[in-house]
């Protein structure tokens, strides 16, 4: 091969291209490689010091979810033709890939109510920034209103980027547990880009979500000034639950974003997942990411194609609607699969089945001495609690019982409101025996802390 | 293959390859489906009791009503009308398509880490810590520079991080600088995610080398510059020869030196974007360390960053605490904020830490310098007689792990376009090279074979083009029809944007 090339030896390769002073010269400092198999006992001794959700009765949730994914969904992710292509440029031998991106699109649409989808942004909070970044284009306004009830990653993430797109970031705090639609009648004015809110919100709760589509619409604007454009209102949703929730399409939301992990995804410490973005029509050619069309062929076939890509990086350059190159394909696949899998009626079996088992939980939970609900809204999935003990203590008694009893509030909202809160998610591997266990631990660990806070 | 008549007779024989396309909304009937649903092992109530009416959603989604049979079926039918890299060469240029361990797939579908919970207790998730601990310490070593940050998504996630970073370092010192240079030849993501993050693009441009441009560069650098982006070897796969001047001049005016790592495959182990001077690198663990692409993402990319970039760095980071454990540390302060929820995408993680431990620091070393041997071979193979009169390489001698040829001279003497060529690989069984960039080049190939690649593979590659070109020289229609054994022919991409079909329409 060195003959072919030209040169007497690899090194000269090296030689006559990188300039000497920023050769490495030395070996990486890094251990030797080893034996395929020894890499996986290492890889298994590390995952053997992680408690995984099968190793514990685990009520963890606030933005990813211990669903059961059915089996074909690994045999179909494994596949060679879907885990190793790269992005379908070459349409002719992407089919495949491509028509999974357009039923994908078309379930997502489906299922919020909207008339568009792309093909998957990263994930939940950064689609929530995306929808910010759309909002920005359409109408140049600076305000990003989002309610207190989004996931604190979606508004860390919000306000990290909103630097970046020259916007500023204005939260709306909850009243009983929900939105306070007074307060955010009062933050959405005529320079109010996007007006953002969770369906069901951080805390469980169910959002009135006509009636805040509703007041950002009439807000925008009423103070008379020149600008009448009533901003974007965006939705961050959790798919799982939209098989009984009111589509964010029939509440007057114009771009619904949301995580994808609960459909079909594992939890895999927090990613990859893929994001959902979907919108009404008007905002097709402002969306960020890959979206799949369907055309023919010379032989008048029918097929897809990656399309308007007039809006992307590699064509439009600094004038893209997004710097999004890589989406979440394999993801993606993964949540049309299981979309697919539970079927028309499967979402809506699963959605009734979450809402009786999540209801039961809270009612058998704020029975217990020293446990209230945080707030009376209607909760479909998950649901807060708050403790008379500390929660960190309580986690920990609970956790000596192989039980984690969900997530404690205040430590990722850092909300001094939020102190003794405890964020309860139930998905349908949680049965009713789980919930009782739950409720016998929860209730003795909360008993123990508030005797050792008497006696200390 | 020597004509369009023995192609032809090739579509007979896969009954997959011309159906009809037919989505799983088109399949099924009703009342037909594979769920199951757990018992109902609570007291029910009347939903309307636990969820008020206007609440709910009073038609169901439209969902596809279909057996686990038809399910499988349908979309192992759509996997049999993929391209993909276990069955085949795919030299896609920039994209490093090299081969995926499936030890990589096995750990990390272990219950350990792919069943664990993202706001599981630290104590609780040492393994994973640990993990991404090693990760972030193997990372810096490559790159050279101290602190890594796991959190970003892709590349492009990588480089809005950077971005963002290099403006906070500026604002932080009381300087707003607005604008970033980008050289001519730098990937679509460079400018897209300046202008995300609020800054200016101002191009820099190439010399008659392939390099930057010292004179236009030097005219360009002033204290409005918060930043330089730019990736080495670069995308026509030339290591940049003036780099320590470019670095000394950037640096000069006080800016920030951003390496894109799409191209870090070339120099693992031999050469350091820290010690080129870099501030921030972006690494792509889809591309250098084998995360499957999955057709078109899950990707990550992590970056790493000098000490004076650091307090910036997205939270949490993965610390390791003075008595040996792991913890996350959302404490600091003057960080740009999130970018993500949770902490990146842990699951690429683990298939780029097994990359690692498999290679080690050797190993690494190896690849790329393989990744480099085989493209050199590649290229002196298509400068050959009856190739290289057609498809001259744009610039250089030698390459580093990508090389871009020209299509120009074929396109005015075989009238065939880069486009036609790329599809006439097709038929015979290759994923064509990435075609059309950089937008310098006319007509432009751009070419990387990777280290998993045997020389048997690259010579037959080469055989195909030089195949392609006498047939182009005979008959150039048979290009320009191509491809002819595919699942579909050339597909109508003006229709497509221009009346956007893309969702299916239910009745």
């Amino acid at each position: 091969m060195l003959a072919a090339i030209g040169v007497g030896s690899l090194q000269e390769i090296f030689d006559r291209q990188i300039p000497k002073g920023v050769r490495l010269g030395r070996e990486l400092d890094l251990p030797a490689g080893l034996p395929e198999q020894d890499v996986f006992e290492h890889l298994r001794a590390l995952a053997a010091q992680n408690t995984s959700t099968e190793e514990e009765v685990s009520f963890l949730g606030a933005g990813m979810y211990d669903h059961y994914v059915p089996a074909l969904i690994d045999m179909l992710m494994e596949r060679s033709e879907f885990l190793t292509p790269y992005t379908p440029y070459q349409p002719e031998i992407s089919q495949g890939g491509l028509q999974v991106m357009f039923e994908y699109q078309t379930a997502i649409t489906e299922l919020t109510g909207l008339e568009v989808a792309n093909a998957s942004t990263y994930e939940g909070p950064s689609a929530v920034a995306a929808a910010g970044y759309l909002a920005k284009l359409d109408n140049g306004k600076h305000k990003l209103v989002a309610s207190a009830g989004l996931h604190p990653h979606s508004i860390e993430t919000l306000r990290t980027l909103a630097h970046g797109y020259g916007m500023e970031v204005v939260e709306v705090p909850l009243r009983d547990g929900v939105t306070d639609p007074d307060e955010w009648a009062r933050a959405i004015d005529s320079d109010t880009s996007a007006a953002i809110f969770a369906q069901p919100n951080f805390y469980g709760a169910v959002e009135d979500a006509q009636e805040l589509s509703r007041i950002a619409k009439e807000q925008a604007g009423s103070d008379g000034s020149a600008s009448d454009r009533a901003p974007v209102v965006v939705a961050q949703v959790d798919p799982i639950t939209l098989g009984i929730l009111r589509p964010p399409g029939e509440c007057g939301v114009d771009v619904a974003v949301g995580e994808g992990q609960a459909l079909g995804n594992r939890l895999d410490f927090g990613g990859p997942s893929f994001g959902l973005f979907a919108a009404r029509e008007g905002y097709l050619r402002r969306m960020p990411g890959r979206i799949a069309g369907e055309t023919v062929d010379v032989d008048g076939r029918r097929g897809f194609v990656l399309t308007l890509q007039t809006r992307e990086q590699h064509i439009r350059r600094e004038k893209a609607t997004s710097n999004i190159c890589t989406a979440q394909a394999l993801n993606a696949l993964a949540g049309v699969v299981y979309l697919t899998w539970l079927g028309r009626t499967g979402l809506v079996e699963l959605g009734e089945l979450l809402l009786a088992r999540t209801h039961y939980a809270r009612e058998r939970l704020s029975a217990l001495d020293g446990v209230e609900k945080l707030h009376e809204q209607p909760v479909v999935r998950e649901f807060a609690l708050r403790l008379d003990a500390d929660v960190a203590a309580v986690r920990r008694r609970c956790a000596l019982a192989g039980v984690n009893p969900g997530v404690d509030l205040q430590a990722i909202t850092g909300r001094p409101e939020d102190r003794g809160g405890l964020l309860v998610a139930i998905t349908e591997r949680r049965s009713r025996k789980d919930i009782d266990r739950l409720a016998e631990v929860l209730g003795a660990a909360v008993a123990a802390e508030r005797e050792a806070a008497l006696t200390a | 293959m020597s004509d369009v008549n023995l192609a032809d007779e090739r579509l007979g024989g896969n009954p997959l390859a011309r159906q009809r396309a037919r989505t799983i909304f088109q399949k099924g009937a009703p009342g037909r489906r594979a769920f199951v649903c757990p018992e109902m092992d609570v007291p029910v109530a009347e939903v309307s009791e636990l969820l008020p009416e206007r609440f709910r959603r009073t038609s169901p989604a439209r969902l596809p009503e279909v057996s686990e049979p038809e399910i499988v079926r349908h979309y192992v039918g759509l996997s049999k009308r993929n391209f993909d890299l276990d069955s085949g060469f795919y030299p896609l240029g920039s994209c490093t398509m090299k081969h995926n361990p499936r030890l990589h797939e096995r750990a990390a579908a272990l219950a350990g880490h792919a069943r664990l919970h993202p706001l599981q207790d630290p104590e609780q998730a040492q393994g994973a810590l640990e993990l991404m601990w090693n990760l972030q310490g193997a990372l810096s070593e490559i790159a050279g520079l101290p602190h890594v940050s796991l959190q970003p998504s892709a590349g492009s996630h990588g480089e809005l991080a950077g971005v963002l970073l290099t403006r906070a370092y500026h604002e932080d010192r009381g300087e707003s600088r607005h604008k970033v240079l980008t050289p001519d030849t730098a990937h679509g993501t460079n400018p897209a995610t300046v202008t995300m993050a609020g800054l200016e693009v101002v191009k820099v441009a190439t010399n008659a080398d392939g390099g930057v441009d010292i004179d236009d560069l030097r005219a360009k650098a002033d204290t409005d510059v918060a930043c330089l982006m730019l990736t080495n070897p670069n995308t026509l796969g030339l290591f940049d020869p003036n780099i320590e001047q470019i670095s000394e001049i950037v640096h000069g005016v006080g800016a920030t030196l951003y390496y894109d790592g799409a191209n870090l495959n070339a120099v693992m182990g031999l050469s350091r974007p820290g010690d080129m001077g870099f501030d921030i690198v972006h690494f792509n663990l889809h591309k250098s360390f084998t995360q499957p692409h999955g057709g078109g993402g899950p990707g990550s990319g992590p970056i790493a960053v000098s000490d004076r970039v650091a307090p910036f760095l997205p939270v949490p980071l993965v610390v390791r605490r003075e008595d040996g454990t792991f913890d996350l540390d959302h404490e600091r302060p003057r960080s740009i904020g999130r970018l993500r929820g949770f902490h990146g995408n842990y699951g690429c993680f683990v298939r780029a830490y097994a990359y690692i431990c498999s290679l080690g620091a050797d190993g690494l070393k190896d690849a790329s310098e393989t990744a480099v041997l085989n493209a050199n071979y590649l290229l002196a193979r298509l400068r050959e007689k009856g190739i290289a009169e057609y498809l001259p390489l744009a610039y250089g001698e030698l390459c580093m792990h990508e090389f871009v040829l020209s299509g120009g001279p074929m396109k005015r003497d075989l009238k065939l376009k880069t486009l036609d060529l790329a599809k006439r690989l097709l038929d015979f069984g290759f994923h064509p090279p990435t075609v059309y960039f950089p937008l310098l080049v006319e007509e432009a190939l751009m070419v990387e074979p990777t280290e998993t690649e045997t020389r048997e593979t690259l010579d037959a590659f080469a055989d195909a083009i030089a195949e392609i070109l006498r047939e182009g020289a005979r008959d150039p229609e048979i290009a320009r029809g191509a491809p002819y054994t595919t699942p579909v022919r050339r597909l109508d991409e003006v229709a497509a944007a221009k009346h956007p079909v893309i969702r299916e329409a239910l009745g």
